[in-house]
């Protein structure tokens, strides 16, 4: 190709208006930025992280700005399969993840409890809102002394029933649990308002309707309350197996991932103690970790972008 | 109305449900209430053993000032101001840009690039926290509030445009064709069509994006160590650390590390549960 094959813009007739160019380059000037970051910040750490994962590295340069890092192909993720910590903290992972879905029924529970026109209603419901806008790491304070085996409320309250005090962050079976039940509080604070506001959609003829077709209680919630609330109940799923699989400042707060050797981990924890922990950076196999965390959620996020991609061809 | 108005039901369940109420917010902030009991009491009250009782003597006020006057406390609070409002600001600009280019355009990839902000916001941490530590030390930012602030702008991009995008789809599209029909360049329908519409959408993003980034305590740790650039929420185990074993301090430390979303919370209820609750309801 030489230089008069392209075409000379003075002689060539205008083929598109002006508004047409200025429709296709706009959507590209106003995206530039924040794709810029995002793909800087978010997109390829990704694949950056799966590509340390094949590598043994300490986070060093050499003083030349070479990396220390050795490639070591699989064989983090063959040693990952051996650990047993990694296999405690995807366990823990799992009980998160099914015990953290009881934010949706508390939550709807809390919703009808609180869907009333009483005077003083909307304050209720603010402060019943109220532990889902408190940071984790408060939260995680807060239930650590809630539960101290000295002077915890939890063991004042048991002993007026005389039962023995119980240390449930100090005990390897229960703590999990304990730190679980610590996030089942905001995130069921979330779920209600999620449902209040699903409630307050929820067709006042199909309710009548019902009412005179004798459903009532249970009945009248299940058959025609809930298919109402649908998209509620969609969100609340997604935040709150989302909020599962992303758990880690109640851990890191509460127990730090003991007692014992991870007991309370979970993978987010799990990596995070790896690549950063006081007893050196193994950022490779903390990235191995990363990758695992990842396809996990990826099955989330998959689901969630079919069912937009499914709502957009709708519309 | 589902359930059954309480002023159409029975006598009994109608004065049931009035006493239930309070009782039941008090059981359900239960551990909330301890701290805040433990933040009034006297030291020596926890010495002697004195945790439920009734308090020796009233010392909310001395607690809470120590807690100003004798940490970095007031160091961190102003730190996580200073990486929360920059935050805010980049984020909700970026995306008010590009909701605007996924939500009125209609061009190739359009969807492709909209699904991969929101799969981009829901990604774990962790899968992120090597490279962008890595890049953030590279660029001599680490253990700067800049560092932090600038990858929060990236991350929380993600779900701001989720939400923008769909703002904006909803916004009546003869506006903006008519618009256009008179003229009017694209970056002034932006500016003086779209915008002002976005309003509402700005207010509920700006309150949400501030809770979330004031709270956020994962990136604090990682890219931040000392008080001179860490947020509160990574502050406090320093605060606590350095009161150990002092509960009424700790106490007081930690509620108030809680207070500003809460008052935003407070002040900007409407904005902020309309922007969480959105597409709760169809």
């Amino acid at each position: 190709m030489t230089v008069t094959a392209l075409p000379d813009p003075a002689a060539a007739p205008r083929r598109r208006p002006r508004r047409f160019r200025q429709t296709s380059v706009a959507p590209i000037l106003f995206l530039l930025p924040g794709l810029l970051f995002f793909a800087v910040y978010v997109i390829i750490p990704i694949f950056q992280s799966f590509q340390i994962s094949f590598y043994d590295w300490n986070g060093l340069d050499r003083p030349d700005g070479t990396s220390t890092a050795v490639y070591v192909g699989m064989e983090n993720y063959r040693y990952l399969w051996d650990d047993p910590d990694f296999w405690t903290s995807l366990w823990n992972n799992a009980k998160w993840l099914v015990l953290y879905l009881l934010a949706i029924p508390a939550g709807l529970f809390i919703a009808l409890f609180l869907n009333q026109t009483v005077t003083g209603i909307r304050l209720y419901k603010s402060l019943f809102f109220f532990p889902f806008v408190i940071s984790q790491v408060v939260v995680g304070l807060v239930f650590t002394w809630f539960y101290d085996p000295t002077f915890g409320l939890i063991n004042e309250i048991l002993g007026f029933f005389g039962a023995g005090p119980v240390n449930i962050l100090g005990d390897r079976h229960i703590a999990t649990y304990g730190i679980i039940a610590a996030g089942l509080w905001p995130q069921t604070a979330y779920c209600m308002i999620l449902y209040l506001t699903g409630l307050n959609a929820v067709d006042p003829e199909q309710v009548e309707a019902g009412r005179l077709d004798g459903a009532k209680g249970l009945r009248m919630l299940w058959y025609v309350i809930l298919p109402q609330l649908r998209p509620a109940t969609f969100i609340a799923f997604v935040v709150t197996v989302i909020g599962a699989l992303r758990s880690f400042d109640l851990i890191s707060i509460m127990t730090d991932g003991g007692p014992g050797f991870y007991s309370t981990s979970v993978l987010a924890f799990y990596m995070w103690d790896v690549a950063l922990s006081e007893f050196g950076f193994r950022m490779g196999y903390g990235s191995a970790i990363a990758v695992v965390l990842f396809m996990i959620m990826m099955v989330y996020i998959a689901y969630f972008l079919w069912k937009m991609w499914r709502d957009e061809r709708g519309v | 109305m589902f359930p059954t108005p309480i002023a159409k039901t029975s006598r009994t369940w109608q004065v049931t449900y009035q006493s239930l109420l309070p009782l039941a917010l008090i059981m359900w902030l239960l551990p909330l209430l301890a701290v805040m009991w433990f933040s009034i009491k006297p030291a020596s009250d926890f010495t002697i053993g004195n945790y439920w009782g009734w308090p020796s003597s009233f010392e909310g006020f001395a607690n809470y000032y120590l807690v100003f006057a004798g940490s970095d406390m007031p160091r961190y609070l102003w730190n996580s101001v200073m990486i929360t409002l920059p935050t805010v600001a980049g984020a909700v600009a970026l995306s008010c840009m590009t909701g605007f280019a996924l939500g009125v355009y209609r061009f190739k990839g359009n969807l492709l690039v909209f699904f991969m902000f929101v799969a981009g916001n829901f990604v774990p941490f962790q899968i992120l926290m090597v490279p962008v530590r890595d890049m953030t030390v590279d660029m001599g930012l680490y253990d700067t509030r800049t560092g932090l602030v600038l990858f929060h702008i990236a991350f929380q991009t993600g779900f701001c445009t989720l939400f923008m995008r769909n703002f904006i789809r909803a916004l009546p599209r003869e506006l903006i064709e008519a618009a256009r029909v008179e003229g009017v360049s694209e970056y002034q329908i932006f500016w003086y069509v779209v915008l002002p519409l976005m309003r509402p959408a700005i207010a509920a993003l700006s309150v949400l994006i501030f809770t979330f980034i004031w709270n956020d305590y994962f990136w604090a740790i990682v890219l931040t160590q000392g008080p001179e650039s860490q947020p509160v929420t990574a502050g406090i185990t320093s605060f606590n650390a350095q009161y150990r074993a002092m509960y009424h301090l700790m106490s007081a430390g930690s509620l108030v590390a809680a207070i500003p979303p809460v008052a935003m919370f407070f002040l900007m209820q409407k904005h902020f549960i309309a922007g969480l609750t959105l597409g709760a309801v169809k």
